[in-house]
């Protein structure tokens, strides 16, 4: 065997016996008895809830990152702010943080015996054990993937572009419009993308901010973990699958854009 | 006077870019901006344009003070160094933009884009992308964009700093006969003399910040103000303490009152111009510039002593930059 | 080109004109605040809410020393196998081909984009109790690693490759040409080129590990003082209602998480210069 077959045949094994298989093997658990039991497990009131939330969740946190995202950019990237280099740091603490940490940070500050938690409750708003407190988790740990995609593009892109449209007449709005959007549009939607993936997946820190109430505030990784630990494996599985089919279609959407953002930028 | 600039003044941290520069661009013809790189022209460019804010001084474009307006109330055409094409829109929409964007009726748009781009040889690559275009191509397109807005004013920022020897020649002259067509008051950025001396009415030569001159081409050829703006504009030589263009020297055979003995070193035939390196005093060079008749019947060869007297010197001032 | 000659300060002095910038900036911090500054400090401020002595109690206890010790260890051995196999599968990537060599490169992302739950449990039913392979790993520090080498390997292929694909095939060419055996090749001409972006790679997946969760939470069994990592040892001090000693705990976590950060941002910026 040539060193070449020798390598590939190692990476393919590893890849298969990690990623492929596993993966593979909960498809086919799932779908072992027919799509029945699949839809049966689905369809309860408790798992159509948890993928109702789910959906909410991701519908709030994702837009409120992606705006979060593009106005941070263009200050970090545009301006001469004070502090921009500060706020440059800080965008990547949530991928050092443990979700579980996470999770303990917001109930220490948003509970109902916290910081601002208190004061909040008393006025009849609850965060935590409560969808607000979810969409919080949420959108902390999916903070910086707008930021991170279109910082760099709008470095990149340079002002020029944007100097000559001033020098034409546009207002900072028209240019903004016209000619700084449409060039960080394939950035924002790869960040949108890895967004979702991340809000959809989420499951340490939801874990200890939602309370975990079947019916309220499950989200579908929730579910999933609540089917396998009452037993219920056809429910665990069938719920699995749903999300890796989720999954595979934001890694369809991945490798589209970023196959398409490639092309533009002439690489 | 199209363009008045008074006393401006611009730092970035340390560096000065422009130090109390003082110039006057004239109504309706090409001005120049010529010094070595580095030398604050693009700072100023940027400053009459709006693009940057001067630190201290004044801005007037057709008597009206501008200093402190933003570009897009300056009514300024630009046209960057690399042109700036908006690379996600087709040729039309790159030139009609200023004007979509003051709404004009599309109709008007239409029309008056044709127009553009007949003006600059275009017509027929309307919808093709800017990645698509060659660099004189795509410096045209840059250009009818600033023309469509009618700018009291035409900037161009080393315009032909990014193309190739060739097509910077022929570009040069199409600019020169454009203005002809369209003669409004253009200011252009370079470091290539050469260029300035070709297309300018007037020449502002900028060094470290500070205006060293300001005139006609010839002027400041013949009458430099300093050593920096002599070397600068055309080739210098040195003989004894003088600087003097190679072509103001004299070759004579015989000694003659006031002409300094040299040896010459070395003859280069250059088709019409003959080019002849000489030393005086066995040390100092010194190049002489004369025409193939004038050096025939010199019969010039290395080795030979010749005497070299200056038919005319420029009367310099002591170079705020050497 | 004057534009070469241009001082670099001056980029720095080119900014569009932004109405409104400043607003848009308070709104950003106070947007951050909110999320994850106020809620990061008050984790600090917590831990040392029965002092330093309360702090060093909670952070000391045997179970907690396990379960940081074990963290630690697992996660190092994670990222150096990743170190090898990453590479591996970059070069694979990048200088092989064969049928469905672009499937499995979108392949390499799924991690990222799997929820950590759903990975724990495929794992679970390959390798665990009635596994149809006969493998077990379930309670056991194999399980654990295991988990975490799912979720960390897209992070050093993924640093590797565009500095593979980046290098010029020419170079090794030109190595052989002079005698070199492709080992030698590698380790004289291609390691050091990769070892920046590798070492960031390494880092970022440290990092992920570190910190890890849902993926290790099933296939572990969370076996205090045995297959408990940090991160489940937290999540039950929370349950229990010990606020305190969760917050300790997690103070010395982020400590290391932070300290991986900045390392990971010099590195690279070690690597970005030619």
């Amino acid at each position: 065997m040539t060193p070449r077959l020798a390598l590939r045949g190692t990476a393919l094994l590893y890849l298969a016996a990690l990623l492929v298989l596993p993966v593979g093997l909960v498809l086919f658990r799932a779908s072992e008895k027919g799509l029945a039991p699949v839809v049966d497990s689905l369809t309860t009131p408790q798992g159509m809830h948890a993928f109702y939330l789910t959906s909410i969740v991701v519908a709030i946190a994702v837009p409120l990152n992606t705006i979060f995202g593009v106005a941070t950019s263009l200050l970090i990237v545009r301006t001469k702010l004070p502090g921009r280099k500060l706020i440059d740091s800080v965008i990547d603490l949530p991928f050092a943080v443990s979700p579980v940490v996470i999770g303990l940070s917001l109930v220490l500050v948003y509970g109902n015996d916290g910081f601002l938690g208190g004061p909040l409750s008393d006025a009849g708003l609850k965060i935590i054990f409560s969808t607000p407190g979810i969409i919080l988790a949420t959108v902390f740990v999916s903070l910086p993937f707008v930021v991170r995609e279109v910082s760099p593009v709008l470095r990149e892109i340079g002002t020029e572009q944007e100097e000559a449209a001033g020098t034409l007449g546009a207002s900072p709005w028209q240019t903004f419009r016209r000619i700084t959007l449409p060039a960080i549009r394939p950035a924002v939607g790869y960040g949108v993308v890895l967004t979702t993936a991340r809000a959809l997946g989420e499951y340490g820190a939801v874990s200890v901010v939602s309370g975990k109430f079947s019916g309220r505030t499950e989200t579908a990784t929730l579910f999933v973990e609540d089917r396998f630990q009452s037993f219920d494996l056809t429910g665990a599985y069938a719920a699995a699958i749903v999300l890796a089919l989720m999954a595979v279609a934001v890694l369809v959407g991945m490798n589209l854009l970023d196959r398409n953002r490639r092309l533009r930028h002439g690489n | 006077m199209a363009i008045e600039a008074q006393g401006l003044n611009k730092r970035f941290g340390e560096y000065q870019a422009l130090d109390d520069v003082t110039f006057t661009a004239p109504d309706g013809q090409i001005t120049a901006l010529l010094g070595p790189s580095g030398g604050g022209k693009s700072t100023l460019l940027r400053v009459i344009s709006g693009l940057e804010e001067p630190d201290s001084g004044s801005v007037h474009l057709l008597g009206e003070d501008v200093t402190h307006l933003t570009p897009q109330d300056r009514q300024v055409g630009f046209v960057f160094q690399h042109y700036a094409p908006f690379r996600h829109m087709d040729v039309r929409d790159n030139v009609s933009f200023g004007l979509s964007v003051r709404k004009r009726p599309k109709p008007e748009i239409k029309a008056k884009v044709e127009e553009l781009l007949e003006l600059v040889q275009l017509s027929g690559l309307g919808e093709r992308y800017p990645d698509q275009l060659s660099g004189g191509q795509r410096q045209r397109m840059a250009l009818a964009r600033a023309l469509a807005v009618e700018p009291k004013v035409l900037l161009l920022d080393e315009p032909f700093g990014a193309l190739d020897a060739r097509v910077r020649k022929d570009l040069r002259q199409w600019l020169r006969r454009l203005h002809e067509e369209v003669d409004v008051t253009t200011l252009f950025v370079t470091h290539d003399q050469e260029e300035a001396m070709e297309l300018a009415h007037h020449v502002v030569v900028l060094s470290e910040g500070r205006v060293e001159q300001a005139g006609r081409p010839t002027d400041l050829y013949e009458d430099p103000a300093n050593e920096f703006v002599m070397g600068f504009v055309g080739p210098v030589t040195k003989v004894g303490e003088d600087l003097v263009r190679p072509h103001d020297l004299e070759i004579h055979i015989e000694p003659r009152a006031g002409a300094i003995a040299a040896k010459v070193e070395r003859v280069l035939r250059l088709g019409f111009e003959v080019r002849v390196e000489l030393c005086v005093d066995e040390e100092e060079p010194a190049s002489v510039q004369l025409s193939a008749s004038e050096a025939e019947p010199l019969e010039l060869h290395p080795g030979q002593m010749v005497h070299l007297s200056v038919a005319r010197k420029p009367a310099l001032a002591e170079s705020s930059t050497v | 080109m004057s534009a070469l000659s241009v001082p670099l300060r001056r980029s720095e002095a080119r900014r569009v004109r932004f109405p409104g910038a400043a607003p848009a900036g308070a709104l950003s911090v106070a947007y951050l605040s909110l999320v994850v500054l106020i809620p990061l400090a008050a984790v600090a401020a917590t831990g040392m809410e029965d002092g330093v002595d309360g702090f060093w109690e909670a952070v000391t206890k045997p179970q907690a020393l396990s379960a940081l010790k074990l963290t630690l260890l697992v996660s190092l051995a994670v990222a150096a196998i990743n170190a090898v196999a990453g590479t591996l599968i970059a070069w694979v990537l990048v200088r092989d081909d064969f049928r469905g060599k672009g499937f499995v490169n979108a392949l390499i992302d799924l991690p990222f984009a799997l929820p950590t739950i759903v990975a724990g449990l495929t794992l679970l039913a390959l390798y665990g109790k009635g596994s149809p392979v006969g493998i077990n790993v379930a309670f056991t520090q194999i399980g654990v690693a295991l988990a975490l080498l799912f979720v960390t390997l897209p992070f050093v292929v993924r640093a590797v490759q565009p500095v593979l694909i980046e290098l010029d095939p020419e170079v090794e060419e030109a190595g052989a040409s002079l005698g070199a055996k492709p080992l030698t090749v590698f380790r004289r001409i291609i390691f050091p080129a990769i070892r920046p972006a590798m070492l960031a790679g390494v880092a970022l997946a440290f990092g992920r590990a570190l910190g890890e969760f849902g993926s290790v939470v099933l296939i572990s069994g969370n076996l205090p003082n045995k297959t408990e990592v940090a991160s489940v040892y937290i999540f039950g001090l929370i349950e229990l209602g010990d606020k305190q000693a969760a917050a300790a705990v997690s103070v010395v976590l982020l400590a290391a998480s932070l300290l991986l950060l900045t390392t990971i941002a010099a590195l690279s910026r070690k690597g970005a210069r030619p």
